[in-house]
């Protein structure tokens, strides 16, 4: 009789079954319960009671539910695009510094992170109103004519979602970015490319996946904002997270929120799966 | 004409002196080997002439021109980096003709190119393979094919073998001293290996501490090297301390009288006499310094005799069919070769 012999690992391949266990228990189930809420029949007035019908799910396809979800996600496409952009070149940048510039900037960094939403949230609102804001800076220096507010509004959300990304943006795309052979583009320099040539023709190119994590990572993160809209938005720019917490806490209509929530996630997995196929590398492929 | 002139040129990296007061001359069409141990300066001498530093002091000269205010990207060099910086995200052809893209060529001049040097390099065909795909040699000569795209004035090549193994990298120094020779291009390589050196240079520029100790052919180099750092640098061999009274060779309680061929490269007084292995002659206890083998090395192609003259190691190298009946332990005589023997300051 052959006997095989278990091939060697490193590490003991029961010892997957305590996240298994742990990704089961407190997360398979859970979505399994709001996966059968989604289905259950509202009883107005009250609770729900289980059931199946797709009731819920019909509501949502309404123009104003299509709405929401496409300022949701135009909102968080915005916000990690915008995140993106501002936190590669700092990397970059910051990558070139000293080692204890660099450990200096990503300590501080990192503190912007033990920020709660909510401080931000107020943070900003105060420092874009009427009242005590910015705006009495700049008619104080003759830029306007009286001091205005700029929240709530877009642009105050955006400053907001961008508040919270930047850090976690920075923190995404420093491993690679450091890592990144210095050699490639003193190369691109000497054949010829001027500095912006070999930037975009070659730094960027060989960053594309960190830049796709990046923004994925911020997309996914800012689309469960639901404070932040609130604060800082009009009701316009109420994401769809505002209108699941409205739907289950003040309408008690769990059914439609739970639907709503199934929406927001196969909306966000779809658009995750198209970005990383996106940014997939060429050669990798 | 693409004459390399670098004169007087200095690197100061805050108060550590890379680069100390160097002036070289490099004809066109030459191959010149930097050569040194790490930290000599060498690298940044290259950088400097690529126009990756900017110098603290000096100039640097292509063809009379002088190129101390022309930025990196302006410079017209070919340049192959240690770590090749071979660009993952381009194939092999997109690499070679990087340089061209750069400088609008278009489509089909690109292409050309690309084949005419993957040819040159010994990779015909490969132009649509990705980076991943090739070996360390092969990546090597992507490297070198896309140093030469656009014909440059001057070609920098950085230790540009040291990633390889040692039987590829003796072929490829034979490879890269053929397509240089062919093209005609002014080289710069930057070495530790004194062999790589002694392979494919026409002039070989030792340095030390940021200086240049010894330029000048292998031949002169080896043979005649300017002082005792040159002499060990470059192949191996004894340096025993000596007198020089002007008259004759004091070394080891013996006074040798120069030879014709010997070189007296020191001021009377203490010295080092230098003596190859291969010119130390070791026969039967007699009249020569009296020594004993301490080991004996074969190396199937030559064999080593280390000995031991009082305090001093002496290597003797002797052909492995001339070897003598010694064996470790047996006391011999040592003879250090007239014409063959160089006093050292």
């Amino acid at each position: 009789m052959t006997h095989l012999a278990e091939p060697e690992t490193a590490v003991p391949r029961w010892i997957a079954l305590w996240p298994a266990l742990m990704l089961g228990l407190f997360f398979l189930v859970p979505f399994g319960i709001m996966l059968s809420v989604s289905v259950a029949h509202r009883v107005e007035g009250g609770f729900f009671e289980p059931g199946f019908e797709w009731a819920s799910y019909i509501r949502f396809l309404t123009p104003f539910f299509g709405r929401v979800l496409a300022v949701s996600l135009g909102i968080s496409l915005a916000a990690a695009a915008i995140c993106v952009v501002l936190a590669f070149p700092f990397t970059v940048f910051l990558a070139t510094m000293s080692r204890t510039v660099q450990t200096r900037v990503l300590v501080v960094l990192l503190s912007v992170l033990s920020l709660s939403e909510v401080i931000i949230g107020f943070s900003l609102s105060t420092l874009l109103s009427q009242t005590a804001g910015i705006g009495n800076l700049f008619a104080a220096i003759g830029l306007i004519d009286a001091p205005r507010a700029y929240t709530p509004s877009l642009f105050a959300l955006l400053t907001g979602l961008c508040y919270l990304g930047f850090p976690f943006a920075v923190l995404v795309l420093y491993a690679p970015v450091s890592r990144l052979d210095p050699e490639i583009v003193e190369a691109a320099r000497v054949m010829g490319a001027s500095a912006a040539r070999a930037f975009f023709g070659v730094v960027v190119p060989l960053q594309r996946g960190a830049l796709t994590g990046a923004f994925i990572l911020i997309f996914v993160f800012t689309l469960g904002s639901y404070l932040l809209p609130q604060l800082l938005g009009r009701p316009e720019h109420w994401t769809l997270s505002v209108h699941i917490t409205d739907q289950a806490i003040y309408q008690a209509n769990l059914p439609f929120a739970a639907a709503m929530s199934v929406f927001l996630m196969l909306v966000a997995l779809a658009l995750v799966g198209l970005a990383s196929l996106a940014g997939r590398d060429r050669g990798a492929a | 004409m693409t004459e390399l002139r670098i004169e007087g040129l200095s690197k100061r990296f805050g108060t550590y002196l890379a680069l100390d007061d160097v002036s070289i001359t490099i004809p066109n069409g030459k191959f010149v080997c930097l050569l040194g141990p790490s930290g000599c300066g060498k690298t940044t001498l290259l950088r400097l002439i690529a126009g990756l530093e900017t110098p603290s002091e000096g100039r640097i000269l292509v063809g009379g021109t002088d190129l101390s205010a022309v930025p990196s990207h302006k410079r017209g060099m070919g340049m192959v980096f240690q770590s090749l910086a071979l660009f993952p995200h381009l194939d092999v052809a997109e690499n070679i003709a990087y340089p061209l893209a750069i400088r609008g060529a278009d489509r089909a001049t690109r292409q050309a190119k690309a084949a005419h040097l993957l040819d040159l390099v010994k990779l015909p065909g490969m132009g649509g393979r990705r980076i991943h795909q090739l070996s360390g040699g092969q990546r090597q000569r992507v490297a070198i094919a896309r140093g030469l795209a656009i014909d440059p004035k001057v070609f920098l090549l950085d230790e540009p073998l040291s990633a390889l193994d040692a039987g590829l990298r003796e072929h490829m120094q034979i490879e890269l001293r053929q397509i240089q020779q062919s093209l005609g291009v002014t080289t710069v390589v930057v070495t530790h290996d004194q062999k790589e050196a002694l392979t494919m240079a026409d002039l070989v520029i030792v340095m030390k501490d940021g200086k240049v100790q010894q330029a000048g052919t292998p031949m002169e180099i080896y043979h005649a090297p300017a002082n005792a750092f040159v002499a060990d640098f470059i192949g191996n061999t004894n340096l025993i301390p000596c007198r020089w009274d002007g008259q004759a060779i004091e070394v080891l309680g013996h006074r040798l009288a120069p030879a014709e061929g010997d070189r007296i490269a020191a001021a009377p007084g203490l010295a080092q006499l230098s003596v190859r292995p291969e010119h130390v002659e070791i026969a039967a206890p007699g009249t020569g310094f009296a020594a004993e083998i301490t080991f004996i090395r074969d190396l199937g192609e030559s064999v080593h005799f280390v000995t031991r003259c009082g305090a001093q190691v002496i290597t003797a190298q002797v052909a492995p069919g001339a070897r003598p009946p010694f064996g470790v332990g047996d006391a011999v005589s040592l003879g250090f070769r007239p014409g063959k023997r160089v006093v050292l300051a």
